[in-house]
């Protein structure tokens, strides 16, 4: 008798909760609705910045849950009380939000590779750039591979063995077999792995320099926040620097009694011949920087007090790559990656991969760093025949070449 | 060890003459007490990482609405955030000390402190830690740190701000940004007093498993959290040291004019007089301690899932010798694979190709460990309880963000993807996101054991299905970001062309990590109000085997009452056939189980597998039904 009437008292208790539910929801209804219509005579910019607004929204959700929390409780205590099993089985639940979850994202994934996956940078404006891309390819498949089938195996495993009161679980403590199978396999394939990176690595990193094929050595100094580039004018060689020469004239310190510093051009973005190897000489003056050019899968940071050497060769022009991305806008770019300060989001130089014929038009149009003003810092004299400089540096070529050599070891 | 049982008894004996009168101040602020310890490490762990998550959003809002003002925020933030816009040097403040306080004072003390604390005496029968006294002196100079990086908020020039790495020479010239200052300074005081606490911890740990494990409990009987617990104290021990010396250089460098990190520095035009130093130097000792200090974050975590996963799965755990083992390899590895986080730094490539086969051999380890997980969940009878969910959720963050790991350890692959988003994804998963599921599968599993009391069930599952959901959805898109070739710690995405197109990404994983934040009041609720009032637990709640649950819910000097108990199995007993229960307690001697013993139970013990055997031949029909 008593027991009939706690029940009847708490069947009620539940039906006047969820009609609280019920009310509330809709009385919220009603706000917003007043709110909407009212939208156009008070200025709602205003309500809607302020926290409090939120706070709101906030507590109104909070109190929601509760309210719902409260009526699941009474839910179960009456079924308790009615001696049925327990009102709700959460193991089913959570199970069944386990399948759910793995097939939604798995479909999330999928839309993830192909919607961003889409707008991704170009395929690599360079030769080892295309390397990297086909590495990057692979480990793509194989951790696409890995990440399906454990994540199928984790929540799978989650849904079919929920707990049961029927069951035991399978005592199953090791099996040697199978541990070692999955020892070796993963070892295995991060063997190949390791060994496709490694040799990538040292195709980068340790090239052979063709005597008939110099590269173009163009060095780039990072400082807060912004680059300077220095070709190394008709010599091909970049001259020495020494950070005690800065000067507010001579920015960069280069050292102007090296021959080859004298004929070192200034630009105000990388203009680069297509498929010829360049050689980045990268420097910084102040912190470190990162020398970024994504399109082109360089990399490097630039330290003070150290030369870092990034060697590559540029295989599309800017215009081949406008008709690739089909962006006629498209420019390629460099950037900095590392933490350096407080305009570090925004240190970029545009680069320019053109004809050969077209970098020779250009470069020839550049004008030197050594000037007047540095002319008479540095006690030369101010007005000397460019065309003997270069059959100068020319001639001392290798001699320069061996100084070049001395700061790299340096 | 005797000293301690001896001055138990003299407590039992003399209670009444209140000899033992704890204080208030014995009691809750300078305890002891392991136990008390250990919560007042996860209480304060807990309050950073709100803060932490609290300048997480911060950053967000400004990362999805570059253009907007936010009138609120200069309210709280005064002239970092003049008119309602975050400044661009105050962004950096807040992505460093995110990074520092979710590091070091969440993943590091708040789950290593609170863990190892609460369960290493408990788990392998042990009255308190080797040196209570050191352990809570540990504590305190975790505070002290807590404090002091705190206070970097309330100085003119701002918190450190060079990135949590702190790379000189920006962190040490003060020119280079105004973080770089004082507020710099506070950051390394900070730093030395937690390595000092973390020390302090880390040999309490080592010597307290190594020395007072209690009968019967050898190395092969401890769960698999003590292994973690263990091998993660080693680690800290052996590397935190390096860090300290590369702080004291760097100290040295930015107070006393030495050139240890510095060298040719040109700022604008004014030279400074340094030589001869290296900015490679620090990385070195950096990431000396920094990559060994990510698997002291995520190991930790491991041991927990392995444990919960077992208990809730009412299975052993798959393959527990190689879960050990896979821990130890993790730990040998992890000394010899920083370089891999200065790839492109310009050390001397050579070393780059070294250390990428090292990276990527420690994916082996890490694999088992992800197998085995999945082999226990198989034909297990799978309890949700809230830490369950959190430990399964930790096995699908450890995969996903393990396998990206593949990517960024092969160097070819890093030239590109180095300091980009894919970066911050990478690692926001695997460590962030997998350490923090690990700690809170932790916090659900044991606070019975820590309060005495349970947490609400209910509230533990939206608390899971929301973060879990709203961690995917912030970290997964963020590789794409970083594949694009969008660098980590810029203030605006406005100044580049190729990145306007991922401002409408960045305001959906804003409104994503606003969730997983909000998702977090419903466990600081659940949390602090079961304290106080959740439901009393019984003794055993979750019928788990380890030692822990043997001890009474009350808590005392001691942890037992009487003797210390026994240990005749190893912990993970679960659903033996044979055995009526589905657990066998670690306290269950062989034989009061005779139904379920196995030959490989007794290691080779010839005299017990007669009596096994004997015991067999008596009871036929009991062995069938087995």
């Amino acid at each position: 008798m008593s027991l009939r009437k706690f029940i009847t008292n708490k069947t009620t208790a539940a039906l006047a909760v969820l009609i609280t539910v019920f009310a509330n929801t809709s009385v919220f209804a009603q706000d917003a609705a007043a709110g909407a219509a009212a939208a156009p005579k008070v200025d709602m910019g205003e309500v809607y910045k302020s926290v409090i607004f939120y706070i709101l929204v906030f507590l109104a959700v909070c109190l929601f849950i509760a309210i719902i929390g409260k009526a699941i409780r009474v839910y179960e205590l009456s079924r308790e009380a009615q001696g049925k099993p327990v009102g709700i089985n959460w193991n089913r639940i959570h199970a069944s939000l386990f399948a759910l979850f793995l097939v939604i994202g798995l479909y999330g994934v999928y839309w993830e590779y192909t919607v961003h996956g889409a707008m991704l940078l170009p395929a690599a404006a360079s030769e080892h750039g295309k390397k990297i891309d086909e590495m990057f390819n692979l480990t793509l498949i194989i951790t696409t591979i890995v990440f399906v089938v454990t994540h199928i195996l984790l929540f799978g495993f989650s849904y079919i063995y929920k707990y049961s009161a029927k069951r035991k679980a399978y005592y199953y403590p090791h099996n040697n077999t199978i541990e070692k199978i999955w020892t070796i396999v993963p070892a295995l394939v991060l063997t190949v792995l390791v060994l496709m990176g490694f040799l990538t690595w040292r195709s980068i990193f340790f090239k052979v320099e063709d005597p008939n094929h110099k590269p173009l050595q163009i060095e780039v100094t990072s400082e807060q926040f912004k680059w300077s580039i220095r070709y190394p004018g008709a010599d091909g060689v970049v001259g020495n620097k020494n950070y005690k020469l800065t000067t507010p004239t001579n920015p960069l310190g280069i050292d102007f009694k090296d021959l080859n510093s004298r004929d070192d051009e200034m630009a105000d973005e990388m203009v680069l011949p297509v498929g010829k190897p360049i050689k980045l000489i990268l420097t910084s003056k102040d912190v470190i920087h990162s020398f970024y050019m994504p399109h082109f899968r360089v990399q490097l940071n630039t330290v003070p007090g150290m030369r870092t050497i990034f060697e590559f060769t540029p295989t599309k022009t800017t215009a081949e790559m406008q008709q690739e991305t089909n962006d006629p806008n498209f420019k390629y770019l460099f950037l900095c990656a590392k933490i350096c300060g407080a305009g570090h989001y925004n240190m970029q130089k545009v680069v320019r991969v053109v004809s050969e014929a077209e970098y020779k038009t250009w470069i020839a149009e550049q004008k030197t760093y050594l000037n007047d003003d540095l002319r008479k810092q540095f006690n030369l004299p101010v007005a000397p025949a460019p065309v003997k400089s270069v059959a100068d540096s020319a001639a001392k070529d290798s001699a320069a070449v061996k100084t070049n050599q001395m700061a790299l070891n340096k | 060890m005797s000293t301690i049982a001896l001055h138990d008894e003299h407590n039992h004996d003399h209670a009444d003459h209140g000899h033992h009168k704890e204080t208030l101040i014995s009691k809750y602020i300078f305890s002891m007490d392991h136990k008390m310890i250990a919560k007042q490490f996860l209480i304060t762990g807990i309050i950073m990482a709100v803060i932490a998550m609290g300048l997480s959003i911060l950053f967000r809002i400004q990362l999805a609405w570059p253009d907007k003002n936010f009138p609120f925020l200069e309210t709280f933030l005064g002239k970092w955030a003049e008119g309602g816009r975050i400044k661009p040097d105050f962004y950096l403040a807040l992505v460093t000390i995110h990074g520092t306080i979710m590091v070091f004072f969440v993943l590091t003390a708040g789950l290593s402190g609170t863990f190892s604390n609460l369960l290493i005496p408990l788990q392998i029968g042990a009255r308190d830690m080797a040196s209570p006294f050191l352990n809570m002196l540990s504590y305190w100079f975790f505070f002290m740190a807590c404090v002091i990086m705190m206070s970097s908020f309330f100085i003119q020039t701002g918190p450190a701000s060079g990135g949590w790495t702190v790379y000189p020479p920006l962190s040490v010239v003060a020119k280079a940004m105004p973080g770089s200052g004082m507020g710099m300074t506070l950051w390394l005081v900070s730093m030395v007093l937690f390595v000092a606490s973390s020390l302090m911890g880390g040999i309490n740990y080592v010597s307290t498993i190594l020395n007072m494990r209690t009968k019967g409990m050898d190395l092969w009987k401890m769960p698999l959290t003590i292994w973690a617990f263990f091998l993660t104290a080693i680690l800290g021990i052996l590397s935190f040291p390096v860090l300290v010396a590369g702080v004291v250089l760097m100290v040295f460098d930015r107070s006393f004019g030495t050139s240890f990190y510095l060298s040719d520095i040109v700022m604008g035009t004014d030279i400074l007089p340094n030589e001869g130093g290296s900015p490679i130097l620090w990385q070195h000792l950096f990431w000396f301690l920094g990559h060994p200090e990510v698997y002291i974050v995520i190991m930790p975590a491991l041991g927990i899932s392995s444990e919960v996963i077992s208990v809730n799965s009412r299975k052993p755990i798959f393959g527990y010798h190689a879960m050990v083992y896979s821990l130890i390899g993790i730990t040998v590895l992890s000394f010899i694979v920083w370089g891999h986080h200065m790839f492109v730094t310009g050390m001397n490539p050579l070393l780059g190709g070294v250390f990428m086969i090292t990276t990527l051999i420690i994916a082996v380890p890490s694999a088992v460990k992800t197998f085995n997980y999945l082999a226990t969940l198989w034909r297990g009878n799978i309890r949700f309880t809230p830490a369950m969910l959190f430990a399964i959720g930790l096995v699908s963050f450890f995969i996903s963000g393990g396998l990206t790991g593949i990517f960024l350890g092969n160097a070819s692959l890093d030239i590109n993807l180095h300091d980009t988003y894919f970066v911050v994804a990478h690692f926001h998963l695997v460590m962030g996101s997998a350490a923090i599921f690990g700690m809170l599968a932790g916090v659900y599993h044991w606070f019975p054991k820590m309060f005495g009391r349970m947490m609400n069930a209910k509230l533990g599952y939206l608390h899971f299905w929301l973060t879990f959901i709203a961690a995917y959805l912030v970290f997964f898109p963020l590789h794409f970001l970083g594949l694009d070739g969008v660098p980590r710690r810029y203030y605006a995405f406005t100044e580049f062309e190729f990145m306007k197109k991922w401002l409408t990404v960045n305001v959906f994983v804003t409104w994503a990590a606003i969730m997983a934040a909000l998702a977090q009041v419903a466990f600081l609720f659940n949390f602090f109000y079961s304290i106080f009032k959740g439901k009393v637990a019984p003794q055993n709640p979750w019928e788990s085997n380890t030692l822990e649950w043997t001890a009474p819910v009350e808590h005392l000097h001691g942890n037992w009452p009487g003797e210390i108990p026994t240990v005749y199995r190893w912990p993970y007993d679960y659903s033996k056939p044979g055995h009526d229960a589905d657990f066998i307690p670690q306290t269950v001697p062989f034989s009061q189980t005779m139904s379920s013993n196995l030959p490989h139970d007794f290691e080779g013990n010839a005299e017990a597998e007669k009596i096994q055997q004997d015991w067999e031949l008596a009871n036929p029909v009991e062995e069938n039904k087995g």
